[in-house]
């Protein structure tokens, strides 16, 4: 069977200086990897770059997305076929309404790919239809469907609309880049409760995280630990308790040696 | 009381006082040909075409003796090569040409399908139709509003059966000697509109007006006045709903705005002359106690546009505010802005500006705060925004300020940005293309004013974005 996405041998480059070092995993439909290390390791380089962002350069290795390389793909044609990254600091766009911008995006999807059979434009009524329960799920007041995207959010909100954003275009591939941080204790298990909604058969997710609060709502099936720039370490769930409990040092040691 | 419409303070150089040479003319003589040029032969004509009263026609031959004593502006944009014997001044509609259908360019009639325009109005905007050139050719008064004494109509005919209210008012908001531009749209002024708004009334829809440029090198020089009287409110729109379709061309408009005590008057304009027209237009509201005017105005199209749209705030409490676009692709430079002077105690103003500068295009924003002594407890706010698309493009800030009262409140702020990468990739990464996402941050940057239009301005102001951000307008 194809992967869903292999991530093979991969280097990674920003500005000139090397980040990633050889990365290789593999992940399946409808499994839930995590991934955890220190501050820099390369986390958020590793999700930028499987979503496309121009600056970060493949030196060697390569990214198969349901057996096809991505390497040729933009970030906009990575994201038609399926790829979603909800971002670590998601970007303000002024004067740009939430509503406006998911349904744009979603009839970009569509238009691309005829999602649902359907390559029309949804019409209006049926995305706000659409929309509101997905607000409704991730207990979004309304009134963020006609604000400015991430103008003025707090940092809880933000993640919140992201992940509203990963309901509405429902990927095939899902990156969450520290969508707990800066989520109140509530507001965890609402966005948490929210992604187990969107997770499907189909749908793989890669999940950064910090922490291991998180992991008790939302369960991987696999953790990994990147240390500067490389995966350390793999394991099952109770390696995230292990890393509460005793911090990187011992990986970070054990990989030196 | 009857006076009030006079500015306490010349608000512009006032007019040498010229001596009429001639004094009579005699239209026998005269071969009624269209001719290119500008002359005292051609005022006479417009003049007697339009069968004036007599101090109009004195008025345009002063206007035309101002304007070549006056030297040519050499700031703001080139216009150095503008010829002025080169444009037709006046068409009338038995010389003008017949354009078909057919004679439309490929691009212009594919902008039109884009725009989804309708067949009959396509073909108005094109000048297609049967209508008189430099006319106001679309008037929609609604019965309604004749009953409410408001008095829509174009200018000439306005002068016609209005005399002594167009009289009253004409050219005491901009004197004909207040600019270059100003003595030549005073001296060969046609067509425009007309609106007095009486006492107390509210004209709920906008009122509406197209111009157009039909003939090729055919100067545009409407004029239009609005009075509104007290406690009154109108809002006029003013534009063009497609690119029209010009050689190089010269429209330079005057538009004077008379508010009394407590009225309210809004004025948009949606610019989207084809890449090829000079339009240096001269327009300036004067507000009384308590009134308010607003300027909405949005720059797509034209080579160079110089405007300024201003308001004068000359009755306690009178409240002024511009809201500008301006959108220089590539060839193309907006010179605009805004003038606020502040004439009487607790006045005021609010500019704000967005510009956008794509391919080369070049945006300036140009705009001056008056206060002056007396007028205290004024407050202003200018706020500038100028968004670059890339590294060709340019934009200048020329903010002029005098303030000659110490009670005052002064804001000021400018920002130039570039579009950020970080803001293209967040909105790629959700499946918009580059040119998708770029059209949107351009859209969010200019939506606080756009949100001020009415709702299928908005509408076309958005595709005019979108065509704009393609490349494909002008
Ligand atoms: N756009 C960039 N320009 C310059 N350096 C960058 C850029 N992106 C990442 N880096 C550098 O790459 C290294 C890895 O950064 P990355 O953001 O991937 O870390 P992270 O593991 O996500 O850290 P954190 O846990 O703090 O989010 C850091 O040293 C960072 O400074
Ligand atoms: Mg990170």
């Amino acid at each position: 069977m194809t992967p869903h996405l292999e991530i093979k041998n991969l280097h990674v480059q920003v500005e000139g200086k090397a980040i990633l070092k050889g990365i290789d995993l593999t992940i399946q439909p409808g499994e839930i990897h995590a991934i955890m290390g220190p501050n820099g390791s390369g986390k958020s380089t590793l999700a930028n770059t499987l979503a496309g962002h121009p600056k970060y350069v493949i030196t060697q290795g390569d990214v198969l997305y349901q057996g096809e390389s991505v390497l040729d793909w933009g970030p906009d044609e990575r994201a038609q076929k399926g790829i979603f990254l909800a971002f670590q600091y998601p970007m303000a766009i002024p004067g740009v309404t939430v509503a406006n911008f998911l349904r744009t995006a979603l009839n970009a999807k569509r238009r691309a790919t005829g999602a649902n059979g359907n390559s029309k434009s949804i019409s209006i009524p049926e995305f706000r239809k659409l929309m509101i329960k997905q607000m409704e799920l991730l207990k979004l007041d309304p009134t963020f469907a006609t604000r400015y995207l991430n103008d003025g959010f707090s940092g809880g909100e933000k993640k919140r609309v992201e992940i509203l954003q990963m309901a509405v275009l429902n990927p095939q591939l899902a990156v969450l880049d520290e969508t707990d941080s800066g989520l109140d204790i509530d507001a965890l298990r609402i966005v948490s409760e929210g992604v187990n909604a969107v997770m499907n058969p189909q749908l793989g997710i890669l999940l950064i995280t910090h922490y291991q609060r998180i992991l008790n709502y939302i369960k991987p099936q696999f953790i990994h630990v990147l240390v500067s720039g490389k995966l350390a370490m793999s394991g099952g769930p109770e390696l995230a308790l292990q890393l509460e409990e005793k911090g990187y040092d011992w990986i970070i040691a054990a990989a030196a040696k | 009381m009857t006076e009030q419409h006079k500015p306490t303070f010349d608000i512009g150089s006032s007019g040498s006082e010229y001596k009429e040479k001639y004094g009579f003319f005699d239209p026998e003589k005269y071969v009624f040909k269209a001719k290119k040029g500008l002359n005292r032969e051609i005022v006479e004509e417009i003049s007697w075409m339009k069968n004036e009263p007599d101090w109009m026609r004195q008025y345009r031959l002063r206007a035309l003796e101002t304007f070549y004593q006056k030297p040519m502006p050499q700031w703001g944009g080139n216009i150095n090569d503008i010829d002025f014997d080169d444009i037709y001044y006046f068409l009338r509609a038995t010389d003008k040409s017949e354009r078909s259908w057919e004679d439309v360019p490929d691009d212009i009639k594919k902008t039109f399908d884009r725009l989804g325009i309708p067949e009959a109005e396509r073909k108005f905007l094109s000048g297609v139709g049967a209508q008189y050139e430099s006319e106001v050719v679309y008037h929609n008064i609604k019965e309604s509003l004749s009953k409410q004494g408001v008095i829509f109509l174009g200018m000439d005919q306005a002068l016609a059966e209005h005399p002594d209210l167009v009289k009253k008012y004409f050219g005491t908001v901009i004197p004909s000697a207040d600019n270059k531009f100003a003595a030549l749209n005073s001296a060969v002024w046609s067509g425009g509109s007309f609106i007095y708004v009486p006492k107390g009334v509210h004209v709920e829809m906008p009122l509406q007006a197209y111009f157009r440029i039909n003939a090729q090198n055919m100067g545009q020089f409407e004029r239009t006045l609005i009075i509104a009287d007290e406690g009154s409110y109108v809002h006029y729109v003013e534009g063009c709903t497609a690119p029209i379709y010009s050689s190089d061309s010269l429209h330079s408009a005057v538009v004077e705005i008379v508010i009394h005590k407590g009225a309210r008057v809004r004025y948009t304009t949606i610019q989207n002359w084809s890449s090829n027209v000079y339009n240096l237009v001269t327009k300036r509201a004067v507000a009384y106690e308590d009134a308010t005017m607003e300027w909405v105005d949005c720059n797509l199209g034209s080579k160079l546009t110089m405007k300024y749209p201003a308001v004068y705030m000359m009755g306690k409490g009178a409240h002024g505010e511009i809201l500008s676009v301006a959108f220089a692709g590539k060839g193309q430079h907006q010179d605009a802005g805004g003038k606020v002077v502040h004439g009487a105690p607790n006045t005021s103003s609010i500019i704000t500006s967005k510009s956008i500068s794509k391919d080369g295009g070049r945006t300036s924003y140009r705009g001056l705060l008056k206060v002056y002594p007396g007028a205290v407890g004024s407050k202003s706010n200018v706020r500038c925004d100028a968004l670059l698309l890339d590294e060709t493009s340019r934009s200048d800030t020329y903010p002029y300020i005098e303030v000659d009262e110490d009670d005052v409140t002064i804001g000021h702020e400018a920002s130039v940005s570039k579009i950020g990468e970080e803001q293209l990739f967040y909105l790629m990464s959700r499946g918009l293309s580059e040119a998708e996402a770029a059209t949107m941050i351009v859209s969010g940057f200019i939506e606080p004013i756009v949100k001020e239009l009415p709702m299928e301005f908005a509408v076309e102001m958005n595709r005019l974005i979108q065509l704009q951000m393609e490349g494909s307008v002008g």
